[in-house]
């Protein structure tokens, strides 16, 4: 079970960079990157349950953070810079 | 709780899998922001619950402080980049290309001042 879901998020990671790689525009990078951090977090959680050992949980926090304000100041970049 | 554990993990990252192939596939800007905000939010939600179940006591408290924060901020952001995209329609259509930014380099933009001659 736990092969099956490192391998889901593995493939939804790949599709992910791929977006992030190929763009086109600045917002189509950003909300991929964003998905990339949202998985990181998801396979923090099921990395935990492989050790049995939850030693990684703070980091998910701090990237729940990052992740967030990260897409805030492109949004307002791109609201500022009025296109 | 094993089972339970178990099954929620791979529905969440099945729907990670999900939000993966919207991201990538979906053919405009503003439907792949939708498919990467709500589907990630969920995939995430599940996931981290599965393993909050299996995690010992502050280890659990920490994982499902870590879906509170990204199920308050995630749709957020992404509100947040769907209403400067609404509010800047050309931003959607401004198209980065990385390697012939490497190669030579860029056409002027159509609006850009014509050079000094």
């Amino acid at each position: 079970m736990m092969t099956l879901t490192f391998v889901l998020l593995t493939a939804a990671a790949a599709l992910c960079g791929y977006r992030a790689v190929r763009g086109p525009s600045i917002v189509d990078r950003v909300v991929a990157v964003d998905g990339l951090v949202i998985i990181a977090i998801g396979a923090i959680a099921a990395d935990a349950v492989r050790r049995g050992d939850a030693r990684f949980a703070d980091a998910a926090i701090l990237l729940a953070i990052i992740a967030f304000v990260g897409t805030g100041i492109v949004a307002r970049f791109i609201e500022r810079r009025g296109g | 709780m094993d089972l339970v554990s178990d099954v929620l993990l791979v529905v969440g990252a099945a729907w990670f899998l999900l939000a993966g192939l919207g991201v990538a596939r979906l053919g405009d800007t503003l439907a792949r922001v939708h498919a990467a905000t709500k589907a990630t939010t969920l995939g995430m939600a599940l996931v981290v619950l599965g393993a909050a179940l299996e995690a010992p006591g502050p280890d659990a408290v920490k994982l499902l402080l870590a879906i509170a924060l990204v199920a308050l901020t995630n749709p957020l952001g992404g509100h947040l980049l769907g209403r400067a995209v609404e509010e800047n329609p050309g931003t959607a259509e401004v198209r980065i290309d990385v390697r012939a930014t490497l190669d030579e380099p860029s056409p002027p933009a159509d609006d850009a001042e014509p050079p000094p001659h």
